[in-house]
């Protein structure tokens, strides 16, 4: 056989010993537990169809699953201790990189926060509305990969392709604007990095007309077909009083029934002055709250998305235009050190809400505490009750529609 | 709106010398008669690099950007790159996203269960080194290359389509000068 | 609703809840003993109705504090309004009784927070580590956390 060389640079240290898996992460269930038809089956950290490196230990008489155990933690990456090392604005590509896919959403709770702590209120109307246009994009971009690899998991190969060719569209206009296709440290404490380019806005009506009858495409093609509907429909249903009690937020519990959405009730930035709805599921194919529910939630959110782009658009080449002595880091605080205080902050995130908890001790700028609470951790715990009794075929219909980014979840 | 179009319809241009082992140039000097003669590195090195199947195994944002390299534009196919799910049926493991200490023992034992020749790309900076998690990461492995032996290292945070696929023809060049008598150094 | 009418509430179950100054949302500091009768009560009371439970937190406050607390935010989507519940705990023996019967979405949160600070839920019906291999040495947010030297022979620090 042909020997090739391999450079590694440091060495491998890795010791193997027999029983490494089983100490690492033990299953909840030993085979003695079990009845004699029963039996553990790993859907394991890797797969192609799990979003990431989770891992189900399910526990099925034959197809039927009677329980199911996630075990996640395969991605955790220590975001809460580096915040607790790193300057309040050092910390933000760290928060990018928790929800990968929509990391201007997960910033512009952040900086939000740390103002509130600081006291910066009157930011500049054209910041808040070229943050509150970049977050919606990535909202966008977000729904389409969830809509995309919930078809490549159920079987449905195009349109992955077609919603990843959208998607290059909006990753190419972010990087035009900050210098990177997928996590951007672009939405700063105070203000933003730079200013986006010239022609941008012009740029962005030029997608929205491309992307409309593309969104409606690719609506005909998944959404509405046959095969999807039976197999996504009636499957998953998540009843209401649970979701609220699980503490599920966003697209889950939308479409669940419930129009709670956080750019409403908690109105921040400059949500107030746009005019969107807000889209709950109706149980048209089947019941409230199943997968179909979720995923046609999600579609609607992109159109919403785009009449929000939109607007934006309209004003930031009307009334806030930009000029020639336009600085966006100009509120950018050189020192934070806020007072001593505790502060719960939370934005929409796409896949639900995404809550920072601070705790600034007034002596350092240096966060003393700072917890994300992260709304794909606490979907993901109610993916054990949403599963009894369903096929195994089913499950994998369900962590689909509950659009779960590992990263978030571990953090 | 144009040069979104020109952006979808871009190409990328391979030399093609006579003397390339790994191109098709030898049909032309005997005349599409079917006849070709090469020596077996080259023909082993060049059906071994033309169809590599990396394993899917995105853990973290690298992923992301393994995905888009997978589809339009920058498809992966062109180069013979099919996705597999399993690791037993595939020959290059891309390496996409950080490495924990819980996922240690599970990337081991994947890279045990390819069969050889496999070969690994270690991509984005948190598998090359720890990335950014270097510092302050207590969970965080700092460097794929101390638990499985790693080819190639893509850097970025992540890498550009484009730097991933920069990577594989780095892979292609190391393949084709591999030799089945002669050990490298 | 303001935090006096909050004390309110609370004080009918525990006289010694105080408020909490600098802390948005409102935060009233209850005791160990008498947060699940609390919790129970705000979930169920017609002018509370806190019927999700967003996030529990963990802080340590160092070795020479000597204590530990843990805040739970409770948010009521009818009213739309939140409120933190704060207890603080000795450093040595953290224990504080689990609300998962009050709440589902409690369960993996406490979790989290017995992962990263080791504070035991009395109670919890799954208490073990979520996010830290089950064989991990220490508890990592706590303030006097060294990473262990090597995990399964790999060098733990760069």
């Amino acid at each position: 056989m042909a020997l090739h060389s391999t450079v590694t640079q440091g060495k491998i240290q890795y010791r193997y010993k027999d029983d490494n898996l089983e100490t690492s992460e033990p299953n909840k269930f030993r085979v003695g537990d079990l009845r004699s038809e029963e039996m553990i089956i790993n859907i394991g950290p890797q797969h192609p169809s799990t979003h990431g490196v989770l891992r189900l230990e399910v526990i099925s008489d034959g197809e039927v699953i009677k329980d199911l155990v996630p075990h996640i933690g395969y991605l955790h990456r220590c975001f809460e201790k580096h915040a607790e090392s790193l300057p309040y604005n050092q910390v933000i590509p760290f928060v990018d990189r928790m929800d990968y896919v929509a990391s201007m959403n997960s910033e512009h709770a952040y900086a939000m926060g740390v103002e509130k702590m600081l006291g910066i209120t009157g930011l500049p109307k054209r910041v808040e509305y070229i943050r509150v246009l970049v977050a919606e994009l990535n909202r966008i971009a977000s729904h389409l990969i969830a809509i995309g690899t919930y078809g490549l998991d159920l079987g449905a190969f195009t349109p992955m392709f077609w919603a990843m060719r959208d998607r290059e569209h909006i990753l190419r206009m972010l990087e035009w604007t900050c210098g990177a296709r997928l996590l951007y440290n672009y939405i700063w404490v105070g203000g933003l990095y730079y200013d986006i380019p010239v022609g941008f806005e012009e740029k962005c009506s030029e997608f929205v007309t491309y992307f409309r009858p593309k969104l409606k495409e690719l609506e005909e093609l998944l959404i509405d077909n046959k095969i999807f509907i039976d197999r996504t429909a009636n499957v998953g249903v998540l009843p209401l009083d649970l979701a609220i009690n699980c503490g599920a937020t966003g697209p889950m519990l939308r479409g669940s029934g419930l129009r709670v959405d956080l750019r409403r009730t908690d109105a921040y930035s400059v949500y107030p002055e746009l005019d969107f709805d807000i889209p709950i599921g109706e149980g048209k194919m089947g019941t409230v709250g199943d997968c179909w529910d979720r995923t046609w939630v999600r579609v609607r959110e992109i159109t919403e998305s785009l009449k929000i782009i939109e607007q934006c658009v309209v004003k930031l080449n009307g009334e806030h235009k930009r000029t020639r002595d336009f600085d966006p880091q100009a509120l950018v605080p050189k020192k934070i050190r806020p007072a001593a205080q505790d502060l719960y902050v939370r934005a929409e995130n796409p896949k639900g809400e995404l809550g920072f908890f601070f705790r600034a001790d007034g002596r350092s700028d240096i966060p003393f505490r700072c917890k994300a609470r992260s709304c794909c951790f606490v979907n993901l715990s109610i993916l054990p009750e949403l599963s009894k009794g369903v096929l195994i075929a089913d499950l994998i219909a369900i962590v689909g529609s509950l659009d779960i980014v590992l990263g978030e979840v571990d953090r | 709106m144009s040069d979104i179009q020109a952006n979808n319809q871009s190409k990328v241009s391979v030399p093609v010398t006579p003397e390339d082992p790994t191109t098709f140039a030898y049909k032309e000097s005997f005349g599409n008669s079917g006849l070709i003669i090469t020596n077996i590195d080259n023909l082993f090195n060049w059906s071994r690099l033309s169809s590599l199947f990396p394993m899917t195994f995105g853990i973290a944002c690298c992923a992301i950007e393994f995905m888009s390299t997978g589809t339009a534009p920058y498809d992966m196919d062109r180069l013979g790159m099919v996705p597999r799910a399993t690791p037993r049926q595939s020959d290059v493991m891309i390496v996409a996203g950080t490495v924990t200490f819980k996922m240690a023992d599970r990337i081991r034992r994947l890279y045990e269960q390819m069969a050889e020749p496999r070969y690994v790309i270690s991509m984005g900076s948190c598998s090359n080194c720890g990335g950014p998690y270097w510092q302050h990461g207590y969970h965080v492995v700092k460097g794929v290359d101390r638990i499985i032996p790693v080819d190639i290292y893509v850097p970025g945070c992540p890498p550009r389509p484009e730097a991933l696929i920069g990577g594989i023809i780095k892979l292609h060049e190391k393949i084709s000068s591999e030799s089945l008598l002669k050990a490298d150094s | 609703m303001q935090p006096a009418d909050f004390l309110r509430i609370i004080s009918v179950t525990d006289a010694g809840a105080a408020v909490v100054s600098n802390s948005t949302p409102p935060a009233i500091t209850v005791s160990v003993n008498k947060l699940v009768e609390i919790c129970r009560g705000l979930h169920a009371n017609a002018e509370t109705y806190f019927d999700q439970l967003s996030c529990v937190t963990g802080i340590d406050n160092g070795v020479e504090a000597k204590t530990m607390e843990v805040i739970y935010h409770l948010y009521s989507i009818p009213y739309n309004f939140s409120v933190a519940l704060k207890v603080v705990l000795p450093r040595e023996q953290p224990v504080v009784p689990t609300l998962s019967s009050v709440w589902k979405s409690a369960n993996w949160l406490e979790r989290e927070t017995f992962d990263m600070y080791g504070i035991i839920f009395e109670g919890h019906p799954d208490l073990r580590r979520i996010l830290m291999p089950a064989d991990w040495e220490g508890y990592p947010l706590r303030k006097d956390y060294s990473e262990q030297e090597k995990y399964r022979e790999i060098q733990v620090k760069y």
